[in-house]
């Protein structure tokens, strides 16, 4: 058993550093990149927008109440900003993109393996790395900043609705506030977290459809996938938020 | 047509062992297949033939034994050597595995699209020859969900075949289907063989469509190879199991009552 484990990480190494290797050289599938932006990217706008919305108004709430007891609610922005830019706006982010897009990729491939369309690509002499995997990978890179960014851009003026417009915060301070404390490296820090998960969410959904018949135990079809697919989504919200700590603990 | 036993074979596979586990699945296979020779190979489920095929395709390795394809030894070829390789070779599968995202004429572009730099009109043109070949000619923008069975297996041959390959395998071309389409299907096959000088391997467990389109049959039961010949040869057999499955009786072992009992009280 703790056998099977071990060489089925390493599967997972070679996987991706296949899939990198297939991202760094030419030819590209430029098709197959803009259509993985769009699944990716694109289509989780509605998604992230209220998401953030409704996070930045929350915390503005909460840390409103809590700062008004000291007399510092001047520090709301900062508290807002800091807290989205460093943690929440690169975690939930990622954490939405898992339930939108990293479940469907995995359930895609691991149906295109069940169906022995990646059997029928790798006959038709056609590089599953880098006509699957690369496209996806590069485009969840890319892609998952991106979202991060609009994430916390949105969460700013959720808090700024509820902190200024509501409680009446002076919208001066509120942004002045976040101006003053918000240093380089936090965004650095929330960058480098996004593209992080990013990787990890299509990696983990990706392989885990991909090496479905490794993986799935003598279940059989559907219940494989769906079996799967759970799999891929507790496995990469636990290792996200466990990079999270290491990312924060390496940078602070 | 008889195939030319003289010159050196297409396919030529030795001593192939492969194991799942501690599960011996095939069990010293020997087979060669010749030039322009239909090789039908047959055995009930769970027999290894679709593993067999999938170590002549090098989608899975073998513990032990050769596999010469082309005249290239296939067990040892890295990923980017078979790739060259099965630019030459052309898969069916059982379901057709076509890509559902795509439409049917895009399925059977794919392969030119990736392979050659035909400009887009002759890309299309060379599919919807294969497509008519195959009388998928009003279909090709409709979906893989909207095709039938028969046609998604067609849909998966005009695909196999687009680029015009030296040799052909087909994964059960008439599992589930009824005997009209399955006919067709065959006919279809022996087309390909006369017209393009295919050299083709068919898995199958129909008896009737074996028959018809054989050169040599190889017959596998429980990953052990029965008997290769042809049909005459094949008829004349004097094996039990191959008697039985021509006569489509149930191989019935001598049952020892007390290894039954045991068996029915097992924990």
């Amino acid at each position: 058993m703790l056998n099977h484990r071990i060489s089925r990480l390493g599967l997972s190494g070679l996987f991706l550093f296949e899939t990198s290797k297939k991202i760094l050289t030419p030819p590209y599938s430029y098709p197959a990149i803009i259509k993985q932006l769009a699944f990716v990217g694109a289509h989780s706008m509605s998604v992230i927008v209220f998401a953030g919305l409704f996070v930045g108004m929350v915390l503005a709430l909460q840390f409103y109440d809590t700062l008004v007891r000291f007399g510092s609610v001047s520090l709301l922005g900062s508290a807002v900003g800091l807290s989205l830019i460093r943690e929440l706006g690169p975690v939930l982010t990622a954490l939405m993109v898992i339930g939108r897009a990293g479940s469907a990729m995995c359930a895609e491939i691991g149906i295109m393996r069940t169906d022995n369309q990646i059997d029928a690509l790798e006959c038709m002499a056609i590089d599953s790395y880098r006509y699957l995997f690369a496209p996806r990978i590069l485009s969840g890179v890319i892609v998952v900043p991106l979202l991060t960014a609009i994430f916390i851009m949105v969460g700013i003026f959720g808090g700024y609705f509820v902190g200024v417009i509501l409680f009446g915060v002076s919208p001066g301070s509120y942004f002045k506030g976040m101006a003053d404390t918000v240093l380089i490296r936090d965004l650095f820090m929330g960058l480098s977290k996004s593209i992080i998960f990013g990787l990890l969410i299509v990696w983990i959904a990706c392989d885990k459809g991909y090496h479905l018949h490794l993986d799935k135990r003598g279940i059989y079809g559907s219940e494989g996938v769906s079996k799967m697919t759970t799999e891929a989504v507790v496995i990469s919200s636990i290792a996200i938020l466990y990079s999270d700590y290491l990312i924060s603990a390496l940078i602070l | 047509m008889a195939p030319q036993t003289r010159n050196p074979p297409i396919i030529s596979v030795k001593e192939l062992n492969t194991f799942y586990g501690s599960r011996q699945i095939l069990n010293n296979i020997k087979l060669d297949v010749q030039r322009k020779e239909i090789m039908v190979i047959m055995g009930h489920s769970g027999s290894g033939k679709t593993t067999l095929f999938k170590h002549i395709l090098g989608l899975q390795r073998p513990q032990s034994g050769s596999i010469k394809v082309l005249d290239n030894e296939i067990t040892t070829m890295t990923r980017d050597e078979l790739f060259n390789l099965r630019k030459k070779i052309g898969v069916a599968f059982q379901n057709g595995a076509l890509f559902s995202s795509m439409s049917t004429i895009e399925n059977v572009e794919l392969p030119l699209k990736e392979h050659t730099r035909l400009d887009r009109n002759t890309i299309k043109i060379m599919a919807r020859l294969k497509l008519e070949l195959m009388n998928l000619g009003e279909h090709e923008d409709l979906m893989p969900a909207e095709l039938s069975g028969g046609m998604l297996k067609r849909a998966g041959l005009a695909r196999a075949v687009v680029m015009d390959p030296q040799l052909l395998f087909f994964d059960e071309p008439s599992a589930g289907l009824d005997p009209v389409t399955s006919a067709e299907l065959d006919e279809l096959i022996l087309q390909l063989r006369d017209a393009m000088n295919m050299t083709i391997i068919v898995v199958t467990h129909e008896l009737e469509s074996a028959f018809k389109i054989a050169d040599r049959i190889t017959i596998l039961d429980k990953g052990v190879q029965i008997m290769t010949g042809t049909k005459e040869e094949i008829c004349q057999s004097q094996d039990t199991r191959v008697i039985n499955m021509l006569q489509r009786r149930v191989n019935s072992d001598i049952v020892n009552a007390d290894a039954y009992m045991e068996q029915l009280t097992r924990d």
